[in-house]
């Protein structure tokens, strides 16, 4: 079993449900979005939620990538956790887009991960990350 | 028969299985029989190929002739640059791909 | 044109330094081809039927003279001394060697260029008008606009896993010189109560399902430009099919949404992304434009012309068009000499090609997506001198939109996805039409040859299209008619049944004489067919 790699300080024991399960039952607290499941009905809900798992399915179904932006985008500040086919030189580009826990189904060499992700200095365009994007550099 | 053909990881060469190496040129290549798949994933573990796969081809008396003519045009070069294939001294080269 | 500042040469140098780590893992053995494919993809390395191909940007068409000359070193250094202009303003070899290409790249960034997202299924390099900055029509140079867009989408987190490629173009005329509509996304500048803007069409594009992209709004102001991009990537990153890769462009979910529903969802997303400043502000793009200000056009220069060269007269007739500025004129290098491979040029040509620019064309030169090369903005004083060294590099073919002035995808000769070969097609055709009496007796004729159905050839938006398809392991070709990719935006239909390789240069032939026959006062090939339709030119051919 594959340890999570967390960039947050706080733990979460309680196992993600679906989200069929979770909006149907009020006390949970963690939940898994599958790939192709949409985001926004989560929204209402935030303030009960400490954990968004975000599942690929294969790296390259990128619909995870809009998922945690839209919770980000609208104040989710829980952790947000993707899982499965997470590969390391996709992890730059997920923290961009929020997400603070990996739950790869392979391990993540920590060397590799952390050259990555510290590889780029700026960025061209704002996201959830809130990191100021290169135009706003220019224009102060 | 079947043969193996790949490409070279470094240098991106077309590439066929000899029977204990990877050639340039198809003549080389050899019947793999049923020991194409084993041959492939060892190959390919150790990275003396990329992107391996099993064809079928012909034997003739030049050597072996891969059916598709993909594969064909993968042994020669670009029927388009005679001057850039593996054979540019021959004007008919080309009439081995068609 | 556009030049980086230090953050914009920190992102390129900084991917060649991503890059040597991708490849350096890769042959180490610490990446599978399976987790290296995608990586090599989003920075143009191919593996294809020969070798590795690198696909490098060249930013909606524009280059300067060093560029160009890079461009000659990469071929002379790390191929085989020519590269291929592609259908997308981009430039394409085709023997590189994966250990080079680091060092390739890192030459690349050295004079602001680079191969980023030049494949893979995120936003693909942004195509323009190749007279932007120069045409007589343009209501304002798009290239700052596509700008823009180029840092917007380079490394954007969200949108580089798409369902499928995406590929973006920006005009500003009516006249459409870039194949607009049928892009993913084609943006065209429009002005509105004396304000700038972007008219918006989506869902556009070729390949096995091609649709013309429509329109799905007017006006977007230049400060909203982003949110608007962004809104329209997230409902395709979203919603676009995942389960067919032949489904997965936003044509196809525009088309099963309807344009309304689709429309709709990206107003509301729109309005959500206009809160979250992602927009650039105005004096970005006001600082973007400053670079592409005019050169200093020589006020003085004569609009006379000397003609008496009758070869000279025929190449200014056909190749040059009218600038923006008296005096001067847009030339075009045509890239289909008689028999040669279109696109193709070898470095010693390039390299010509870039000291004309330095000479003749303030340093500037241009990729059409026909394959050809532009020089912008040549003093007309000069054009007799430009033909003439032109003419001795063969690269002076009086042939531009005439029925040898083909555009072929690289086909079976070197693409691994091919099912036929369209170069050679392309070379035949050139030499049954080589007479140029006949050629211009015949006219603006766009003939447009893919070797696959993906139609990287533009098959379907030639007057003339030819799709190369695998019939039992032999190669054969259909004939399709009556497709632009102009401002008058049609899709080509098949004929009927297909043809070997003379067969269907056979075919053509007559085609033409249908043309010839049917044609009433200066109507173009494209017009004559759309008047009297498919049934009289398919009773030609098939009898």
């Amino acid at each position: 079993m594959v340890e999570a790699i967390r960039f947050r300080d706080d733990v979460h024991e309680e196992p993600a449900v679906s989200l069929d399960a979770f909006l149907d039952q009020s006390n949970a607290t963690a939940v898994r979005i599958e790939a192709g499941e949409d985001a926004r009905l989560l929204l209402p809900l935030l303030d009960r939620i400490s954990l968004v798992e975000i599942d690929f399915p294969v790296f390259g179904d990128g619909r995870g990538y809009s998922a945690a932006q839209i919770l980000r985008e609208a104040g989710y500040e829980g952790e947000l956790r993707a899982s499965g086919d997470v590969l390391v030189d996709q992890l730059a580009y997920m923290r961009r887009c929020g997400f603070d826990s990996f739950m790869p189904d392979a391990p993540i060499d920590p060397k590799v991960m952390e050259d990555s992700l510290a590889r780029y200095d700026n960025v061209y365009q704002g996201t959830s990350d809130q990191r100021t994007p290169i135009w706003k550099r220019r224009h102060g | 028969m079947k043969i193996l053909t790949g490409n070279d990881l470094k240098t991106g060469d077309v590439i066929w299985w000899t029977g204990s190496d990877w050639s340039r040129h198809v003549e080389n290549a050899v019947d793999v029989g049923e020991h194409g798949e084993r041959i492939l994933h060892e190959e390919e573990a150790t990275r003396r190929v990329n992107a391996p796969y099993i064809i079928d081809a012909e034997q003739t008396e030049d050597g072996p002739r891969p059916a598709h003519i993909k594969d064909r045009v993968r042994a020669l070069g670009p029927t388009v640059r005679p001057d850039l294939t593996l054979k540019p001294a021959d004007p008919e080269a080309g009439n081995w791909v068609i | 044109m556009y030049q980086y500042d230090q953050y914009d040469q920190q992102m390129v140098d900084t991917r060649v330094e991503e890059f040597r780590d991708q490849v350096k893992r890769r042959l180490a053995g610490d990446l599978t081809e399976d987790q290296f494919k995608p990586l090599r993809l989003m920075n143009g390395l191919y593996l294809q039927l020969h070798a590795y191909m690198l696909r490098v940007a060249i930013p909606y068409g524009t280059l300067n003279s060093k560029q160009m000359r890079m461009l000659g070193h990469i071929a002379r250094t790390y191929d085989r001394d020519y590269g291929h202009f592609t259908t997308r303003q981009n430039i394409q070899y085709n023997w590189i060697k994966l250990e080079d290409a680091p060092d390739l790249l890192a030459d690349l960034a050295s004079v602001e260029m680079h191969a980023i997202q030049t494949s893979g299924n995120c936003i693909r390099n942004i195509s323009s008008d190749q007279y932007a900055g120069a045409a007589k029509d343009e209501i304002a140079d798009p290239r700052p606009w596509a700008e823009i867009l180029r840092q917007w989408s380079s490394f954007h987190p969200e949108f580089s896993y798409l369902p499928r490629k995406f590929k973006i173009a920006v005009i500003a005329s009516d006249e459409d010189r870039a194949a607009m509509r049928l892009h993913d996304i084609g943006i065209q500048l429009v002005h509105k109560n004396g304000e700038l803007g972007a008219k918006f069409f989506v869902g556009g594009g070729m390949g096995r399902t091609p649709m013309i992209a429509p329109e799905i709004r007017d006006f977007v102001p230049a400060d909203e430009l982003i949110s608007y991009a962004e809104a329209c990537l997230r409902v395709y990153n979203r919603y676009g099919r995942r389960d067919n890769k032949y489904k997965a462009r936003i044509k196809i979910l525009v088309h099963e949404l309807g344009v309304e529903e689709y429309t709709h969802q990206v107003e509301e997303e729109f309005a959500h992304m206009k809160t979250l400043g992602l927009n650039p502000p105005v004096e970005e793009l006001a600082r973007i434009t400053e670079y592409f200000a005019d050169p200093a056009f020589d006020t003085g220069a004569s609009d006379e012309l000397d003609l008496s060269d009758p070869d000279f007269n025929l190449w200014v007739d056909q190749n040059v068009v009218e600038h923006k500025q008296p005096g001067y004129a847009i030339a075009t290098i045509s890239l289909k000499p008689k028999g040669g491979i279109p696109g193709d040029a070898s470095s010693a040509q390039i390299d010509l090609m870039a000291d004309l620019a330095e000479q003749y064309s303030f340093d500037e030169l241009r990729v059409t997506h026909s394959q050809n090369i532009v020089l912008p903005h040549v003093r007309k004083n000069d054009l007799y001198a430009l033909w003439q060294k032109l003419d001795e590099a063969g690269l002076a073919p009086a042939n531009l939109d005439l029925i040898t002035d083909s555009i072929a995808c690289p086909g079976l000769d070197y693409c691994s996805l091919a099912n036929a070969r369209s170069i050679p097609l392309a070379q035949k055709i050139s030499e049954r039409f080589a007479d140029l009496g006949r050629q211009r007796e015949l006219g603006e004729l766009k003939l447009k040859i893919s070797g696959c159905i993906n139609a990287c050839g533009h098959h379907h938006a030639g007057h003339i299209g030819i799709l190369g398809v695998d019939r039992k392991g032999t190669e054969n070709y259909q004939l399709l008619l009556g497709g632009s990719a102009a401002e008058d935006t049609s899709l080509a239909k098949i004929t009927g049944p297909g043809f070997d390789e003379d067969g269907v240069i056979d075919a053509i032939e007559t085609v033409t004489d249908v043309y010839l026959e049917e044609r009433e006062g200066d109507e173009r090939f494209i017009d004559t067919y759309r008047r009297v339709g498919m049934a009289r030119f398919k009773e030609a051919i098939y009898g």
